[in-house]
Formats: C-alpha cells, sequence, structure tokens
C-alpha cells in the first residue's frame, strides 16, 4: 500500500484540525486515534457474546441504551491475547462509513496520553506484514523518542464488519 | 412592536410569513381559516391583518366584512395575499373593505417593503 | 438580505401531497352531471394551495402545471365548464402526476418532464376545446402598457382627492404621500376647503384633500402604482409637468376594465370530440400504468419522519412525566438516608414508579398509533382504476377504518395489503358475464375490514369472488416440488401452499398483480413486522385474506430462557408450548440431527449452542427443557436449562452499530443493564434445518 497516498486520503484532511491523538499501549507498543473520534473511555465490563462472529469481536454491551460491539484489538492484529484485568479499557470510538456512522468499543491494554502530532511529522510506515494492514495505518508518529503507531479508525473497525459478514457468508456456503 | 394577524390555510404559507415577520420585531397571531381568524381578532390588539382568500369554512373576502363591522377594525390595514390572476378577488376585496393586496407567489423581502410601508 | 424560506419546504410537501390526497378523494366521488359544488371547491382550493405555495417557494414547473389545473377547477366551480368523465379522469390523472412531480422533488431527483408535458398538453386541450365562456382576464396589462411609453418627465403635479371614505379602507394619506417621496422630491399641500365646522366634523370620514409636486425622472406608471390601493377610492388627477404633449387627465374613476375578448367559441378548434376520445382512453390507461409506479411511489413519500400529535397528548405525557420526576427524586430521598424500617416506604415508591413509567409507555406508543384509514384511503383510487382496466364491477367496502396502529408497521404493510387486493381484484372478483352466468349479482364486493384483537390489530381482505382453485393450486404444487403426489392435504393446507416461495398459478403473469412480487413475499414482509397472515376461501363463495400484526415494532412479550451463562429470549406469540424432556422421546438421526417425539409429531431439536457455536455448559438434554415454538410455518422445538420470567422487552437493534445476525431479531436491555439476545425463531428454524441438510450431506459423503 502506497503510505503517500493514505497520507493525502480524505481521512487525513479531517484530521488536519485536530491534530491531537489519544494514545493507548498495546502489547508493548503505543497506537494513536484522532481524539476527536473517542466519544468516552470505559472500563471492562461484560459482553454479551454475539454467535458466530469471529473471535476478535467480543460481544456487545449496553452503552446508555445503545448496543454496542466491542472489538479485541489483539486478537484483531493476530497477537496474543491475555486476560483483561484492572487496567484493561475500553474505548469507546465514532466509526465513519459512507453508510453514516457507528459507534464501536476496542480493548486495549491502557490508555496512555494525548499528543499532538501534526501532519507533516507523520512519516510513511513500512510494511508490518499481514496482522496489521497497512491500510490500518494512518502513519508513524515521534514523540519523546517513542513511535506512536496513528491508526486509521475507520478503515480498522469498518473492515472488521465487513470481514465478519463475509466469514459468515463463507460458513454457511 | 406592532401586532399582525396572519391568516392562510397553507401550514407552509403561515410558517413563512409568521417566521419571516417576526425576524423583523414583529408580534404575530396566525389563524388557519376565517373563523379562526375572527375569533382571535375579538380578543386582540391588532395592528395589520394578511390574509388569504381562498379558504375553508369562511374565506377571506367573508372575514374582510366580518372584521370591518368590529369596532376595533374600522381603519385597521387589511391586505389581501391574492393570486395575479384573480381581478375579480381585489374588486370584491375592496368593496368589502380591504386596504390592499400582495400578489402571489411573493418572497419575504417584498412582504416585509408592503408591510413597512403601510405601518409607517 | 435575503430569508432562507426553504426550511418550510417540509411543510409545504407534506401539506401538498395530503392536499393531492383531497383532490383524489373528491374526485372519485364525483358524480358528473350532479357534481356537489362544495366538492369542487374543495378540489379547487387544494389545487390553489399547491399553485400559491409552489410559486413562493420557487418550485415553478409545479406552479405552471397546476395554473391550467386550477384554471379548469375554477371554470367549474363558476358553473362554466361541464363536469364530465373524461375531465375528471384527467384531473386524476393530474393528480399523478402532481405526486410524481412533488416526491421527485423532495427527493432531489429528476422529474419525468416527458411525463409532465403530455398530462398538460392534455388538460391545455380540455382547456381550449371545452364548453367554457372564456372570460379574458389577461387583458388588463395591456391597456395600461401604452400609457407607460409615456416615459418618464421632469415630474408630476398630482390631485389627490380621497372620497370620505377612505380611512374605512385602512389607508391612510399621509402613508400615500409618503410613498410618493420616495420616488422623488415633493411639495405637498392640503386642501381644506371641503372641511366642515369643528363641531360637525366626522373624524372617521376623510375631507382634506392634496396637491402633490413630484420631481424626479418618474413615470406616470410609478405614480399610479402609488395609488393602485385606493384609485376607486378617490379622485386623481395626474398631469405631467414641463412635458410638451399634455397627458390627458385620468378619469377620476376605476380603471376601464379590459373589453373581454370575444370569447374563441367559434374559432373551430376541428376536433373537439375527436380530441377528448383519444384523451379519454390515454389518462385511464396511463393511469392504471402509473398505478403502479405511483403505489410504490407513494408509500415513499408516506414515510416521511414525521408525525401529527394532538396538543393534548403532548400535555398528557408532560403530566405524566412530572409526576415521574416526582416519584423519582422520592425515591432518591429514601435512598440517601435509607434505613431497614423504611423498606415499605421503598416499596410503595417503586410500586408508583412502575405505574407512571407503564403509563407513560402507553402514552408515547399511542402517539405513534394512527388509524388505518390513512392506509385505506388508496384503495378507492386503485380499486377504481383497476376496474376500468380489467373491465370489472366491482364496489369497494371499508370498515374499521379507524381501527389504530403503529405508524411505521402501516406504512410497511400499505405493499403487501395492496398485492393482496389486487389479487383479489384480478384472480378472485369474475367478470361480469362469468357473475351473471353463476347467478352473481354483476357487481362484486370487496370488503376491507380492521379491528383490534388481544394484542393485535386484524386486517381482513374479503372478496365474494370465485375463490382459489384447490385443484390447481394443489397440481402446481405437485409440479413444483413443494408437495409430494401421494401426500392427502386438507383444502386448507392447499389453500396455504400459495403462500410458498415461487408459487404462482397466474398462467399469464398480469402487469395488474405484479411480476415476481408473489404471495411468498407478501408474507415475508407480513412476518418481518411480526405478524402472520392465513387465507380462507370457498369455491365460488370467494376468498377471504386475514393478517394479523402486533400494535407496535419496538416491544415485544418475551419469555426469558437461560441456557449455559447466557439469557435469551423467545418471543411469547412463536412459543407454543414447553415441556420437560424426557429421554425416551429424543431420537438421532444420521449427522447428527435430533428429533423429539411430542404427540404424533415430530419436531426438529434446536441446540442453540451448536446454531451459535457457543461453547455449552450443560449438554444433557434431560435436565433441560423444550421450548417448542412455530416459526416459518414449521414447529421446533429450543432446548433450554431454565426457563426465566415473562416480561416486555424493548426491541433494541444490532444493525444500528454492528450489523445483522442470523437467528437473531435484535437485542434488548435486562433490568440489570446487561443485554440479552432476542432469537428470532423463524430464522432459527430455517438456521437450523439447513445445519441438518449439511449434516446429512457431510455423513452421507463420509
Amino acid at each position: 500500500m502506497n503510505m503517500i497516498q493514505g497520507l493525502e486520503s480524505d481521512s487525513l484532511a479531517e484530521n488536519s484540525e485536530g491534530n491531537q491523538y489519544l494514545t493507548f499501549l498495546l502489547a508493548g507498543e503505543e497506537y494513536g486515534v484522532d481524539i476527536l473520534r473517542v466519544q468516552e473511555i470505559k472500563g471492562w465490563d461484560n459482553v454479551t457474546m454475539i454467535p458466530n462472529t469471529p473471535d476478535y469481536i467480543k460481544g456487545v454491551i449496553n452503552l446508555r441504551g445503545t448496543i454496542v460491539p466491542i472489538v479485541d484489538l489483539r486478537a484483531r492484529f493476530s497477537l496474543e491475547t491475555i486476560p483483561y484485568g484492572i487496567t484493561t479499557v475500553v474505548i469507546v470510538l465514532r466509526v465513519n462509513s459512507d453508510n453514516g456512522s457507528r459507534i464501536m468499543g476496542i480493548v486495549v491494554d491502557a490508555v496512555s496520553e494525548v499528543y499532538n502530532i501534526s501532519e507533516e511529522a507523520l512519516k510513511q510506515a513500512p510494511d508490518f506484514g499481514q496482522a496489521i494492514s497497512t491500510d490500518f495505518v494512518m502513519g508513524l508518529g515521534t514523540v519523546d523518542d517513542k513511535m506512536i503507531i496513528v491508526l486509521d479508525i475507520d478503515h480498522l473497525l469498518n473492515s472488521s464488519v465487513l470481514k465478519a459478514i463475509a466469514d459468515q457468508g463463507e460458513k454457511s456456503a | 412592536m406592532p401586532t399582525i394577524l396572519a391568516v392562510d390555510d397553507s401550514a407552509s404559507m403561515r410558517q413563512m410569513v409568521t417566521f419571516t415577520l417576526k425576524g423583523a420585531g414583529f408580534t404575530v397571531i396566525d389563524a388557519v381559516d376565517g373563523v379562526d381568524a375572527l375569533a382571535k381578532a375579538k380578543t386582540a390588539k391588532v395592528d395589520l391583518v394578511l390574509t388569504d382568500v381562498n379558504m375553508p369554512r369562511m374565506d377571506g373576502i367573508s372575514l374582510i366584512k366580518e372584521l370591518r363591522a368590529l369596532p376595533n377594525f374600522k381603519f385597521t390595514p387589511i391586505l389581501m395575499l391574492t393570486t395575479e390572476s384573480g381581478t375579480g378577488k381585489k374588486t370584491e376585496g375592496k368593496s368589502a373593505g380591504a386596504t390592499g393586496w400582495i400578489v402571489k407567489p411573493f418572497n419575504p423581502d417584498q412582504l416585509l417593503a408592503t408591510i413597512k410601508k403601510v405601518l409607517g | 438580505m435575503s430569508i432562507d424560506i426553504s426550511q418550510f419546504l417540509d411543510t409545504f410537501y407534506e401539506e401538498s401531497f395530503e392536499g393531492l390526497d383531497t383532490m383524489e378523494t373528491e374526485l372519485l366521488g364525483l358524480n358528473p352531471g350532479e357534481a356537489d359544488a362544495e366538492s369542487i371547491n374543495t378540489i379547487f382550493r387544494a389545487a390553489h394551495s399547491i399553485k400559491g405555495g409552489s410559486g413562493t417557494f420557487g418550485l415553478m414547473n409545479v406552479a405552471d402545471f397546476t395554473h391550467v389545473l386550477e384554471t379548469l377547477l375554477d371554470e367549474m366551480r363558476d358553473g362554466r365548464r361541464e363536469v364530465i368523465q373524461p375531465a375528471v379522469d384527467l384531473m386524476l390523472a393530474s393528480v399523478d402526476v402532481l405526486r410524481e412531480m412533488l416526491t421527485a422533488l423532495r427527493n432531489s431527483e429528476d422529474v419525468d418532464t416527458v411525463r409532465v408535458a403530455e398530462v398538460h398538453d392534455q388538460l391545455e386541450a380540455l382547456l381550449k376545446g371545452g364548453s367554457a365562456d372564456a372570460e379574458d382576464e389577461v387583458v388588463e396589462d395591456s391597456g395600461e402598457a401604452d400609457n407607460a411609453i409615456g416615459s418618464s418627465t421632469a415630474g408630476w403635479s398630482i390631485g389627490f382627492k380621497p372620497l370620505s371614505h377612505l380611512f374605512k379602507t385602512g389607508n391612510d394619506p399621509v402613508r400615500i404621500i409618503k410613498e410618493l417621496s420616495e420616488l422623488g422630491a415633493i411639495k405637498a399641500s392640503a386642501d381644506l376647503s371641503a372641511m366642515p365646522e369643528f363641531d360637525l366634523l366626522d373624524p372617521e370620514e376623510c375631507c382634506l384633500a392634496w396637491q402633490v409636486e413630484l420631481s424626479g425622472e418618474v413615470t406616470e406608471e410609478q405614480v399610479k402604482d402609488v395609488f393602485s390601493w385606493v384609485d376607486e377610492d378617490c379622485e386623481l388627477v395626474i398631469e405631467a409637468i414641463s412635458s410638451a404633449a399634455a397627458e390627458e387627465p385620468e378619469p377620476p374613476l376605476s380603471e376601464p376594465e379590459a373589453a373581454p375578448t370575444p370569447a374563441p367559441v367559434a374559432e373551430a378548434d376541428p376536433t373537439p370530440p375527436a380530441e377528448s376520445k383519444p384523451a379519454e382512453p390515454k389518462p385511464v390507461e396511463a393511469v392504471a400504468k402509473k398505478t403502479v409506479s405511483a403505489a410504490a411511489k407513494k408509500p415513499q413519500a408516506a414515510e416521511s419522519g414525521s408525525i401529527r400529535v394532538g396538543i393534548d397528548k403532548v400535555d398528557a405525557l408532560i403530566n405524566m412525566v412530572g409526576e415521574l420526576v416526582i416519584t423519582q427524586s422520592m425515591l432518591n430521598q429514601l435512598g440517601e438516608d435509607f434505613t431497614m424500617d423504611r423498606v415499605q416506604r421503598l416499596q410503595e415508591g417503586l410500586s408508583e414508579l412502575e405505574r407512571h413509567t407503564r403509563e407513560l409507555q402507553e402514552n408515547v406508543m399511542q402517539i405513534r398509533m394512527l388509524p388505518i384509514s390513512f392506509s385505506f384511503n388508496r384503495f378507492p383510487r386503485l380499486v377504481h382504476d383497476l376496474c376500468s382496466k380489467l373491465n370489472k364491477k366491482i364496489e369497494l367496502k371499508m370498515s374499521g377504518e379507524n381501527t389504530e396502529l403503529d405508524k411505521t408497521v402501516m406504512e410497511k404493510i400499505g405493499d403487501p395489503m395492496v398485492h393482496l387486493v389486487r389479487n383479489s381484484l384480478d384472480h378472485g372478483i369474475e367478470s361480469p358475464e362469468d357473475r351473471l352466468a353463476k347467478g352473481k349479482p354483476e357487481t362484486g364486493i370487496l370488503h376491507l375490514n380492521a379491528y383490534h384483537q388481544g394484542g393485535n390489530i386484524v386486517i381482513e381482505i374479503n372478496d365474494d369472488g370465485a375463490g382459489l382453485n384447490t385443484d390447481r393450486i394443489l397440481q402446481k404444487a405437485i409440479e413444483k416440488g413443494i408437495v409430494g403426489e401421494n401426500e392427502s392435504l386438507s383444502d386448507e393446507k392447499i389453500h396455504e401452499l400459495i403462500f410458498a416461495p415461487g408459487f404462482s398459478t397466474a398462467e399469464v403473469v398480469s402487469d395488474v398483480s405484479g411480476r415476481g412480487v408473489g404471495m411468498d413475499v407478501v408474507k415475508r414482509n407480513i412476518r418481518d413486522l411480526g405478524g402472520v397472515v392465513e387465507v380462507k376461501s370457498k369455491k365460488d363463495a370467494g376468498s377471504t385474506f386475514t393478517i394479523r400484526l402486533p400494535l407496535t415494532l419496538a416491544i415485544l412479550d418475551g419469555q426469558l430462557v437461560r441456557l449455559g451463562d447466557e439469557t435469551y429470549i423467545v418471543p411469547l406469540v412463536s412459543i407454543i408450548e414447553s415441556l420437560q424432556i424426557k429421554a425416551e422421546n429424543v431420537n438421532s438421526i444420521a449427522g447428527g440431527a435430533e428429533l423429539y417425539k411430542l404427540r404424533e409429531e415430530y419436531l426438529p431439536i434446536i441446540r442453540l449452542h451448536e446454531v451459535f457455536e457457543i461453547t455449552p455448559v450443560n449438554t444433557e438434554l434431560v435436565n433441560g427443557l423444550l421450548v417448542v415454538v412455530e416459526g416459518d410455518g414449521q414447529q421446533a422445538g429450543i432446548f433450554v436449562d431454565d426457563l426465566l420470567g415473562q416480561q416486555q422487552v424493548v426491541i433494541k437493534s444490532l444493525e444500528t452499530n454492528y450489523k445483522k445476525v442470523e437467528g437473531l431479531s435484535g437485542a434488548t436491555i435486562l433490568g440489570d443493564g446487561t443485554v440479552a439476545l432476542i432469537l428470532d425463531v423463524a430464522g432459527l428454524v430455517t438456521l437450523s434445518r439447513e445445519r441438518v441438510k449439511a449434516l446429512k450431506n457431510q455423513a452421507a459423503v463420509a
């Protein structure tokens, strides 16, 4: 994937106004998401499992009356999953697609910080291999000598749902 | 600020007129037809009446006649909202006691200009 | 400064669609020859409103089209034009065209200009060729134009003498003179000569006159305009200042009415009778064809995002919320300093809370309820059009129009009802000749009825036609492999077959009943609404289709069941019975499927954890219960560990933030805040059946 194209994509244009990112930890790496997309941060609560879903979709929760699906990012990235603990956190995000927007939550190890990263400071990411498609990554930022992997939340979560639909289609075939 | 009684059986017209007039600082009383307007006129202090002509129950011309019979409305400016083809209506309206007319379709600016002209 | 009036467009569209409905209803009720004057007036007013509004909001194509229609109606209400059937039919077609235009404009789609022009031309033709005493109203302007050519001069000398009653028209001479001053510089002098003695002075009468010298580049037209409202209420003399040609003093009284141009009646429109003839079958046919798209498009227009609520209902709700708030703060207070001796107060408070909440819920649900007449109202037109198209005589009877149901349910039941009605008209009711041959009255009867029963609304569509052809249905079903050759089925069971997928006995797929929209789609649509449809029929007596729907989509009565750690909801309406599983009644068949023998039938057993691929906690059937359900025309038994309570649950969508999941019809939030999934019984039955088939195939291959 050509990351330079990614940098010029619409989603980045949206970001150019708010260059603040909420970062979180996942398996030793620090990732970032556009702060404007973060609706809230919750502690881990019980989910209701949904049948016939891939393992990275844990289930759904009740968020003040709305049913919200929860994605386990470790599972999504095919990383080793760990038991949930006190620092386990769910970040509730607003995800945009052509059909409108949805609310979805991601399970992460812990929340880190809020950083300012300007457009120019976002560098092209190298190929991470199969697990994390570069479609999901908007770029790499550097803050205090740390590398932050900035995620394209729309791509990541929308594709997760689509993949779930596709997988289900395969199963019933 | 002057109070205007706006009468039209079309909700969209009422909304448009009310919005325009309120925006210009007028107080607006709206009514859906002649019967409604007459009832409201009897208990309110009205400085100008805007009325459509074609309405159910009581039409504009009858309303004008009834209003003119009320002591408070002897000299109140009453404007008819009429379509261009209605020359007959204009004459009828005048015989009933209308002050003048505004030709439909009109835009908000035209409405305001005419009202300001009449109210001075 | 420009005020944006597009915010009122929505209201305009809504009231216009309502107006069109009114026009249609009244037009259908018009009896040519003895047309009801009030009815014509109503139709005129509706058209007039649409014309006015569309002009105001800049929808000029609509305004232009409606103008001709309005002119026709104006002539009719004045008695200058006869109300004849072709005219009525053409006007009905115009209503259709307007509906399409407004729908297209509302959805920002293209208007079918060809169609619009077609009907517009027909209207014009009717207008010209018809028997109207044409009163030409156009001419007024031309008279003035001549004078206006006089162009501007250095100024005008204006003698303005109001008649004594001028004040009583609400006009004010001062205001008029002020207006003149806006055209140019003025010098005004008052003429007090007509003023009586003070004690004889009547302040309500005008006895003053003015002479105004207006200088500037002003046309006579502009001057006359200022006096346009009062030209009959004053003596007006307008003279040009320092102009070579003296203007003729204006006649003091009103401008001459334009002489009516002799009506072109004599003007031979060579084919007025011939013209109306081709116009006649065209609109009807075009109408019938358009009914398909109009009926299809109408629900689009009808599916608006707003609802009208009586203000009394809103006030009642406000009161209820008020009481709820009071109860809540009372409970709050109790909670702050709670001691065990106040338990009773707590219970009382909670029971009040429950009462208020229930009341509020019932009343809010009520708001979404509308009478079914909104849906029934499309049928007079439909029946009227199809009657002509099919050359049948059919009388439409409707009852129970006031029966209320949820707005969304009503919008979605429209299409299925239309299909069933079309079916009755097309295949059910026989042609007049056939009916007479059978000894039936020539005119067939179609009866639509609606009433409440339990928590449901029942809609009956009944015709006194030929009834379902049992033999042909059975034959077709055998041909399609839906039933075996030697199966013996009761008449009822055979009749139910018409709802089977892919079933259609019509030899020629008439475009009246629609291509590819079968009874199975109707049944599925009704099922999606949580309802059922049945048919009862008797040869030569007729058929009755009965639709049963829940009164609301958002809430359902559910049975909570436990399977392992999970709680699921089974809709009560799908449950037939629940029983303890007896081991001896369980039979396994090849491939892992299990059947339960219940009385004389064998029911497939659905193990949810297998269908949903969840790790089970309890796999021993005998320790659990079987919930016997019916879905998709089949019965099955769902294996659960435990039955928990029954309660009303609010259906929450899974699709909003996630997606549709097979076997689930949604989710709900339980009292403890956790999410419970609602089972889609029909979907589960299908899923399970397919799973069994797949397993069988695997077993066969192995």
